[in-house]
């Protein structure tokens, strides 16, 4: 059976710089890095110390909440630095990679006769377990916790994110091994959307319940599609896999190796040929990008312009990341910006800007924040591109003032920062949504756990 | 070195310094910050407050600029009756438009004066940034003040406003009533025999008063109110050729606003709408006190209750406060359910003090000052209604 769902709030960030679909494979980096900051909660022990030698998939370091949780090198080489912040946090950890990629050996398996223990241990041992993340919370999942279903998000609606009927194709068997296996960890459904028109891989899969998704963006997003399907209460647990890390548990199964390779979009107007390439998890940015970036007061983004982080060249692309945007930063002033009629850029208003007047056009937006912090002034305007019942301004300020009660009470469960990504885009008081729903979210973990 | 790096250099010298945010405010005004993002969305939408604020202004330029004509006319016309028989030959002259700049120009330079004066003072010494809410509050001000109001009364009711009305909670967005009504209030109550009498409406009725050449200076809210005859037709009242508060008196021009407002998405068109409607409603309630007898002639109710429903819209500062008062969205309701109640009840009361007031005709001031206070009471309930669905549904899979 099938449920579709169809969003009208939301919005369609339209940029300039889509990924042509083609794909280029991209050289094997010198340098990996593996930051434990890409596994938001975590606090690391290291296994691997400096100078020690890895293969693809053995273990850097667990979890100290949870022995079990392993964290592995997508390459094999030698780790040659550990890069530590303050209070010895170890931020990186940079491995420098073989030339000749040797794997550890996880077996091939059939996940249709395995057990819920067997693919439990089989993801821990291997290192995939932290593919798997949980709502409430937005983290890596616990796995003492039983999910009452599992979501596999199909349709990505973010800017210029990559697009997965064209990053999957061919992956069917892959995808069927890894959902077979991961079926196993839950009582309940394991739902996966795809988009209207897609003919994603997605779509052939057995042993799921497939939710075609239209609208505009967040509709790709998790939070929104578990909310129209089967929405998260108070003490109930989801997981979530994105497509692309289901095909790394789907090659581990196979094939018995722990192979990090996605294909990644280069997006955004600063790339001179938007395009694919494959990648490794982790792998020097500069690497990935090679001799397609214009690097000239460049913002590197690994990842999308709403969700994604700030990189430099020589730093590496983000653990889960399928996507790598580069923009222009907007560090000048504008004459008069604030007042004068504005067509280069987006706005949900009509105040003098104009992007209503052509939905379809493609901008090339820049990092500026066109204007400055306030407080919260303008009402209504979030809730126009914000599709959960929920009511995005009062549960920020509950955020905000941390008042537990009011947090758990006005949703704070069902949601994920990214979700308030447009919310913070739109804001004419350009407060940093995202952030206060990720301290929020940190704080409603630690005191209700 | 052009105007922008110099006044780059001045912003990095006085970075950190009390200075900086009287700098800021006057460099952000000519230029649009450096400021890119970090930590969050790396794009952001092309709205900021200014321009959300510029807005509003826009659409309060009509008004001022029919204010300041509307002035002179007033004047002419209380002084020569006969000026009113062809309104449209008399009413955009240059004479008119004189009286405007010299009586109303001085009370919107000396709003914006201590105003911003004020904000730059707490923004100083609180080093926060000078925010953008009295961009429009000094525009709000003088559009409903009377034209004869002395500017030292406005000064000392706008030093009020701000600090009392709003700074003290902590300065734009933090307020809990509207700075432009706080300050018409404490007018209206610190002062209430020059503010509330019937010859301030009219440059020079009050100087003239007692003289041989006294002229009139009542409203129609004041005529009818005392049950006197109201000379105006219901054209004079739609496009303002009418005494009343600088700003407030062309129904059509502040239509024409609320038009804009909507069209730009700033405006909320679910208060303006309510708040109408609301307004409507008590006035069709009491046309019916009064067509069923309750009421008679002798009562001094009897005037304002007989006002045909629609023409309450039309006359004193309802459709004012409607579309630019009552949709301040830091004193309104903040939620979308909230907004219809928050409006009805708002012109609802309006209508209703303004006909059962008896020192002071008008009460959309004290009705939109009043839901202010309720708003975040008709929010919570409505939030309240959001949280018990979440409940309910843990209810329903537990059960």
């Amino acid at each position: 059976m099938s449920r579709d769902i169809r969003i009208k709030k939301g919005l369609d960030i339209k940029l300039v710089g889509g990924a042509e679909k083609t794909t280029k494979s991209s050289t094997l980096s010198s340098i990996y890095a593996v930051k434990p900051e890409d596994f938001h909660g975590i606090i690391p022990k290291l296994i691997a110390k400096e100078g020690a030698e890895v293969k693809a998939g053995e273990a850097l370091f667990y979890s100290k909440g949870d022995e079990r949780v392993l964290f592995p090198s997508p390459v094999s080489g030698k780790v040659v630095e550990i890069i530590r912040g303050a209070r010895r946090k170890v931020l990186a950890m940079k491995i420098a990679a073989d030339s000749n990629q040797e794997y550890k050996e996880f077996g091939t398996k059939d996940a249709a006769k395995m057990s819920a223990e067997e693919v439990k241990n089989h993801l821990f041992a291997s290192g995939c377990w932290p593919f798997v993340k949980q709502r409430p919370y937005d983290v890596v999942a616990n796995p003492n916790q039983a999910p009452k279903a599992i979501f596999v998000s199909g349709y990505a609606s973010a800017p210029l994110a990559a697009d997965l009927d064209y990053t999957l194709a061919g992956k069917e068997a892959e995808l069927q091994a890894a959902i077979t296996a991961v079926s196993k960890l839950t009582e309940g459904k394991v739902h996966v959307s795809v988009g209207a028109n897609s003919n994603s891989p997605l779509s052939s899969l057995t042993g799921v319940e497939l939710h075609k998704v239209s609208g505009p963006h967040p509709s790709g997003n998790v939070s929104t599609q578990i909310a129209k399907i089967d929405p998260i209460n108070k003490g109930e647990v989801v997981w979530v896999i994105t497509p692309q890390d289901l095909v790394i548990i789907g090659e581990l199964l196979l094939t018995g190796k722990f192979n990090a390779t996605r294909t990644v979009a280069l997006t955004g107007s600063k790339f001179s040929k938007p395009q694919y390439v494959t990648a490794i998890a982790g792998a020097t940015i500069a690497d990935v990008t090679a001799k397609n970036l214009e690097n000239d007061n460049t913002r590197i983004i690994s990842g999308n312009v709403l969700s994604g982080k700030q990189v430099k060249e020589d730093e590496f692309l983000g653990y889960y990341d399928n996507q790598i945007t580069a923009i222009p930063e907007g560090d000048d002033y504008e004459f008069f910006g604030w007042t004068k009629p504005v067509f280069n850029k987006i706005s949900t208003s009509r105040a003098l800007t104009f992007s209503w007047l052509n939905p379809k056009k493609k901008y090339d937006l820049n990092t500026n924040t066109n204007g400055e912090h306030r407080a919260f002034v303008v009402t209504g305007s979030y809730e126009d591109v914000f599709p959960l019942d929920i009511y995005p301004m009062q549960l920020l300020k509950a955020f905000m003032y941390k008042d537990l009660d009011e947090m758990e009470a006005l949703g704070g469960y069902e949601i994920a920062p990214e979700d308030f990504a447009l919310t913070e885009f739109i804001c004419v008081s350009k407060q940093p949504h995202q952030n206060i729903i990720r301290e929020g979210l940190d704080l409603m973990r630690e005191e209700l756990g | 070195m052009g105007l922008k790096q110099n006044l780059h250099n001045l912003k990095e010298k006085y970075k950190g310094t009390k200075m900086a945010p009287a700098f800021n405010a006057i460099h952000t005004f000519l230029y649009l910050p450096n400021d890119v993002t970090h930590g969050g969305t790396h794009i952001k939408a092309a709205d900021d407050l200014k321009r959300t604020m510029n807005t509003v202004i826009m659409a309060l330029i009509p008004c001022l600029i029919f204010g300041m004509f509307n002035a002179g006319f007033q004047h002419y016309a209380a002084i020569d009756g006969s000026l009113r028989t062809d309104v449209l030959a008399n009413f955009f002259t240059l004479d008119n438009l004189w009286i405007g700049i010299i009586k109303v120009l001085p009370l919107v330079i000396v709003s914006y004066a201590i105003g911003l004066g004020v904000e730059f003072i707490f923004a100083i010494i609180k080093g926060h940034e000078v925010e953008e809410g009295y961009l429009v509050t000094g525009m709000l001000v003088p559009l409903i003040v009377p034209i004869d109001t002395p500017l030292w009364m406005l000064s000392i009711a706008v030093i009020f406003g701000v600090v009392i009305g709003k700074e003290v909670f902590g300065g734009t967005g933090m307020n809990i009533l509207n700075p432009a009504l706080t300050i018409r209030a404490f007018l209206f109550f610190a002062y209430p025999t020059w503010m509330s009498g019937d010859k301030v409406w009219v440059y020079d009725a009050v100087n003239k008063a007692g003289t041989a050449d006294a002229i009139s200076g009542e409203t129609i809210l004041g005529a009818y109110a005392q049950n006197h005859e109201v000379v105006y037709t219901i054209w004079d009242k739609f496009f303002g050729f009418i005494p009343g508060s600088i700003g407030e008196t062309s129904t059509f021009l502040i239509l024409l606003g609320a038009a804009f407002l909507i069209f730009t998405k700033i405006g909320s068109w679910r208060i303006i709408l309510s708040t109408f409607l609301g307004a409507a409603v008590m006035g069709f309630i009491f046309n019916q006190v009064v067509a069923a007898d309750i009421i008679t002639e002798s009562s001094k109710f009897y005037g304002l209750m007989n006002t045909v429903w629609y023409e309450q819209l039309l006359i004193g500062g309802l459709a004012f406060g409607a579309v630019f008062m009552a949709t301040d969205p830091v004193t309104a309701a903040q939620t979308t359910k909230g907004k219809w109640i928050y409006g009805f009840l708002a012109g609802f009361l309006a209508i209703m003090i303004r006909v059962f007031n008896p020192a002071y005709p008008e009460g959309v001031m004290l009705a939109i000052l009043l839901m202010n206070v309720f708003a975040p009471t008709i929010d919570h309930y409505v939030v309240q209604g959001n949280i018990k669905k979440r409940l309910k549904r843990t209810k329903v899979k537990t059960a």
